[in-house]
């Protein structure tokens, strides 16, 4: 713990610390452009220039330089104010004054500093240096006239997503960032390049002259794109969500945020059910509320005193909805709840066997890691970032499933399940030695019944559970806290085949074995649910309510509502509460506050933010015989821009899925 | 005048073949292998009395530099040797000198120095331009491992060390150590940020020593002459004999090998014919390569030309690459293309030096002509200001430095260009 003097007043910093961080301790401000605390550190901004002694008698870079014992520091000499405003009015010469027509006005790191640190005027009378557009793919947009060649989003695609997407041509005055031969930046994180850039030189293309950072609302959300529950701000404007930024979350997503996450907000205005529809011989026709009510009521009638309701979960729904249509179904008798729409029917009695154990932090510091059927970089890119830092680190990892580009060395075990039972000599040996060893089984993985002998692999240490399973679902895990789980998966549903089916935002279900009932879908856009339904309730999407939401690690997160749903739409909960009054039945509650009580006194881990308590991992096979895992893995997502009816609607993703994935350069329309 | 015995580069106008054999003749690789048998800190404490400072432009003394070096390894990481053969400054023409006509000086040289800092090999970065002398190198380098002379057991010393002959690319900032080192490592060359420096992290992140071709090469006849041979030419602090390259206006420029401190007018009567048109016509001197600040002609000639003698005089020694200029010269014009140069071959990675050297050269070209203002002359001195001392590697400060000593020394040249500019102007109105 060395001892430093900044500016005459005594600290002590950890040790490893540079300059900078030690200036920051001591509650100074350090400017700064190519400086990022993700990022390995470049130093060549020379913005964060102080004075050090001992050293020599010029400023010194504070952001490369380790603090050492007795170091005197100054950041308010002469010395480096002229520094600072050499450096500023560098880099401002051949920077275009373009602030008004620039979309990072308002919240640029340049415009902050240059009022800060800079120069009243300008000295330069030259030429300004022009720079050709680079084209970056359908999410970034480029004014290259305006970089300042700070490195951070070369550095952010080495480092942290891990590929050669973005680096420096030519040299001096001539230095060009643009991605590998002008191709578009494919990463699934490519677009957190945007929030690195301290300039107006890579911004939002969707978001291009839509808004000024003043005029948002900013709302506090949880991203519901996947199971990871990145920690989100949604910026809105009157009734629209114009665009989502990642929040800082180390346990979390850091902060990044996954492209789909982030640009498939668009989706929320296309698309969107907002009035009541009724399937009329075939055909769905608008109609009222009380009518809808009425024919479900009819059907539940219909159907004896014993209710035969059930209810199916889709991906993106917030813990409150599902409790509030368990209750109901409950009320009328019923237990018939589901959530894993595609048919899986893995054991969720425990649920310490189907959580992220380890937690994504943690599995940072796993030195053997194996992944039993994901595609992470798809299914949680978010995941992915970790585990390479965990390869980084030196982790060895092994995967069991088709191939794909994980970014960091990995050895693919074949895409027989079956594999598990009969590991190479190395893998088992490679997790036998590991001090922190880690399974991650993925859907595709759990589809093929490898839990039973995945949990069956020596990953736990002292201190450290590396038993791991990832979802791909915003709203399982909370699920499964609610019991939305049974034994048979949907084919219990199915078979049980009852009169009124509540479809909560469920896209993925096959509906054509649900035939014989009245299917009642209440959700947010005109998917695949929809387009199966009788009768269509419009509800609100996960920016139009408040909700919890729990991530795969069991993380229990809560989104703030943004914006009001569009037209006729209703936040989900009041809806199955009219429907109760409808169908004569008590839910026990009249106000949002009263359902999260409710829920929070069935399931009290729901109450607090922060990891849920599972307790302790099953013994495999004990009460019943392990399952083996066989078949072949095949990964469910076959795009990742278009998961989920959010993402489908969204014309954006749809560009992406069309160029990054399939591959067709879109031309300019003539 | 330094006898014909004193010198060590013997062969460095190509009078006699460059090859092994004849090499062996001059007296290289003589028992080479006594050499080594010293041991590595008595070569290194030979280099150090020698007072030896490194001969590519920053006068570090190379004995201390090798000291830095791990004396074992301690997490297997082997070390290495890097010699800097990317003599890319203008005016600098010495190591080309050594690589094509006396190439197993240097291979010897590497040898012995490598050894000395328990280097596991040794890569020599020559200039891309260098085509020729490249092949000429590569053959020696055979010629040497044919021999035995390095490879396995080297000299039968049995010490095994490598040569690795890479060639650059032609960017004059692959000269600096740093830059050199990520070119080695197949990245665009860009200066490292130091601390960590190389001997600590270098090449492929292990300890690393970059020298001049010439400080490695005078290693060798160093120890086989002793340091006090070394020592005994040259000032205090500036001890030993110097490769001087001198060019311009001198009736003959040539390559010379002279003692240290020799005095600027010696240097040019004795090797170089004496100036073009006499002394009275000598206008200004710029006395280490193009980075240094130039030296106006009352100051120069009497300057001994050694680190502290040219430092005395506001410039540096730097590789001694001395360029001469008469009064014909346009100086204004001289350092405008300099000042083109550094815009040129700045990497662009840190912001003072990308923008300030664009800046700065389009200034000078305007000076040139005299179409400027005259505050603005003040302003370019601040310029320079701001980008010396502000960048990651001294590409910054060799780019402000010969605009600093052509305002030091020129400044009513500069205001006499304005002023004329300015009547014709008024004369065309």
């Amino acid at each position: 713990m060395p001892k430093v003097t900044v500016d005459g007043q005594e600290i002590e910093v950890p040790n490893g610390a540079t300059v900078l961080q030690a200036c920051e301790l001591a509650g100074k401000e350090i400017p700064r452009f190519c400086y990022h605390e993700r990022l390995s550190i470049a130093g060549n901004c020379r913005m964060c220039l102080v004075e050090v002694k001992p050293g020599p008698p010029k400023p010194q870079a504070s952001c490369a330089l380790p603090a050492t014992e007795g170091q005197e520091i100054r950041t308010d000499t002469p010395m480096v104010k002229s520094a600072r405003e050499g450096v500023m009015e560098f880099l401002l010469i051949n920077h275009p004054l373009d602030c008004p027509i620039c979309d990072q006005g308002g919240e640029c790191d340049l415009q902050d500093q240059s009022v800060a640190y800079g120069r009243g005027g300008s000295r330069y009378h030259e030429n300004k240096r022009a720079v050709t557009e680079k084209y970056m793919g359908p999410l970034i947009k480029t004014v290259m006239t305006r970089c300042i060649h700070c490195t951070r989003c070369v550095r952010f695609s080495e480092e942290i997503a891990g590929v050669d997407e973005i680096g420096a041509l030519y040299r001096g005055e001539d230095m060009q960032i643009t991605t590998y031969l002008e191709q578009a930046a494919e990463h699934e994180l490519s677009a957190n390049v945007i929030d690195l850039c301290p300039v107006g030189a890579l911004t939002s293309r969707p978001y291009a002259f839509e808004a000024r950072p003043w005029e948002l609302k900013k709302t506090l959300s949880i991203d519901v794109s996947d199971a990871v529950g990145a920690n989100i701000r949604l910026d809105s404007r009157g009734r629209e969500v114009m665009r989502a930024l990642p929040r800082i979350n180390d346990d979390v997503n850091e902060e990044w945020l996954s492209d789909k996450g982030r640009y498939m907000v668009d989706g929320l205005t296309r698309k969107r059910l907002d009035r009541v529809w009724i399937r009329r011989k075939g055909k769905l026709q608008p109609a009222s509320w009380e009518e809808a009510f009425k024919a479900i009521a009819k059907a539940q009638k219909s159907s004896g005193p014993q209710g035969s309701i059930a209810a199916i979960a889709g991906d993106l729904v917030d813990c409150e909805t599902m409790f509030a249509a368990k209750r109901l179904v409950n009320a009328l008798g019923s237990t018939l709840l589901e959530g894993r729409q595609t048919g899986m029917s893995y054991p969720a009695t425990n649920l310490a066997a189907v959580n992220f154990n380890s937690t994504f932090a943690g599995i940072e510091t796993a030195d053997a890691i194996l992944i039993v059927g994901s595609h992470v970089r798809w299914e949680a890119p978010l995941v992915n970032v970790r585990l390479r830092k965990a390869a980084k680190a030196g982790a060895k990892v092994f995967v069991v499933g088709p191939h794909w580009d994980t970014t960091y060395p990995a050895e693919f075990l074949g895409d027989d399940a079956a594999v598990l039972h009969d590991l190479p000599g190395h893998v088992t040996e490679a997790l036998a030695k590991a001090r922190r060893p880690a399974v991650i089984v993925g859907g595709a993985g759990l589809a093929k019944g490898a839990l039973d002998a995945a949990l069956a692999l020596p990953v736990q240490r002292e201190g450290w559970n590396g038993f791991n399973v990832l979802h791909m679902a915003a709203s399982r895990m909370g699920g499964l806290m609610l019991g939305y789980a049974q034994k048979g998966g949907i084919k219990d549903i199915v078979d049980a085949a009852p009169k009124l089916v509540l479809a909560l935002g469920a896209d993925e279900v096959d509906w054509s074995a649900f035939a014989g009932s009245l299917k009642v879908y209440i959700g947010h856009h005109g998917d695949k649910g929809a387009h199966a339904a009788d009768i269509i309730l419009p509800a609100a999407a996960y920016s139009e309510k408040d909700g919890t939401y729990v991530n795969t690690e069991g993380r229990v997160q809560f989104a703030e509502k943004a914006v009001f749903a569009p037209g006729d739409a209703r936040e989900d909960w009041t809806i199955l509460r009219a429907l109760a009054d409808a169908l004569g039945v008590s839910v026990g509650f009249d106000s949002f506050a009263e359902l999260q009580a409710a829920m929070i006194a069935e399931v009290p881990a729901l109450g607090e933010e922060g990891l849920a308590n599972y307790g302790a991992l099953p013994k495999p096979g004990k009460g019943r015989a392990p399952k083996r895992a066989t078949g072949r893995i095949a990964y469910p997502i076959k795009d990742f821009y278009l998961t989920n009816a959010i993402a489908r609607a969204s014309v954006v993703m749809q560009e992406c899925s069309a160029e990054l994935v399939h591959g067709q350069v879109l031309e300019a329309a003539e | 005048m330094l006898a014909d015995k004193d010198r060590i580069f013997t062969n460095l106008y190509g009078y006699q073949s460059w090859s092994l054999e004849a090499a062996r003749k001059r007296g290289d690789w003589d028992e080479t292998k006594a050499l080594l048998a010293r041991g590595q800190d008595a070569i290194i404490e030979e280099i150090k009395t020698s007072g030896l400072r490194g001969r590519g432009g920053a006068g570090f003394p190379t004995g201390l530099k090798w000291s830095f070096m791990p004396k074992e390894s301690r997490d297997g990481r082997p070390s290495f040797l890097v010699i800097n053969a990317d003599e890319s400054e203008p005016g600098s023409c010495k190591d080309r000198e050594i690589i094509r006509h006396d190439p197993h000086k240097l291979i010897e040289g590497a040898l012995v120095a490598g050894f000395a800092m328990r280097a596991r090999a040794a890569y020599v970065y020559i200039r891309g331009e260098y085509i020729r002398e490249a092949e000429t190198f590569q053959k020696a380098l055979d010629e040497a491992y044919d021999a035995g002379l390095i490879g396995k057991n080297a000299s039968g010393s049995g010490y095994d060390f490598d040569v690795f002959l890479h060639r650059g690319a032609g960017a004059y900032i692959c000269g600096e150590e740093t830059a050199m080192i990520e070119s080695l490592e197949g990245k665009k060359g860009q200066p490292r940020l130091k601390p960590p420096f190389p001997a600590g992290a270098g090449l492929y992140g292990c300890p690393t020593t970059v020298n001049n071709v010439e400080s490695i090469a005078v290693a060798p006849t160093i120890l086989r002459r002793g340091a006090g041979w070394f020592a005994s030419f040259g000032r205090e602090n500036n001890k030993g004999t110097k490769l001087f390259q001198i060019s311009g206006h001198v009736e003959k420029p040539c390559v010379v090998e002279e003692a240290m401190s020799i005095p600027f007018r010696e240097l040019i009567e004795k090797h170089c014919g004496g100036i073009r048109g006499g002394w009275d016509n000598l206008l200004a001197v710029i006395p280490g390569g193009s980075s240094v600040p130039l030296v106006p002609a009352k100051d120069v000639i009497d300057m001994p030309l050694d680190f502290d003698g040219c430092k005395d005089a506001g410039s540096g020694l730097g590789t001694a690459g001395i360029i001469v200029m008469d009064k014909s010269t346009d100086i204004v014009r001289a350092i405008s293309r300099l000042s083109y140069f550094y815009k040129h071959e700045s990497c662009g990675q840190c912001t003072p030096c990308r923008e300030g050297t664009g800046w700065m050269w389009r200034v000078m070209q305007r000076l040139r002509t005299g179409d400027a203002h005259i505050d603005e002359i003040d302003m370019l001195q601040q310029v320079t200001k701001q980008v010396e001392g502000h960048t990651i590697c001294a590409l910054g400060d060799a780019a402000a430095w010969p605009i600093q000593g052509l305002i030091r020394h020129f400044r009513p040249e500069l205001e006499r260009r304005i002023a004329q500019n300015d009547a014709m102007r008024e004369a065309a109105e």
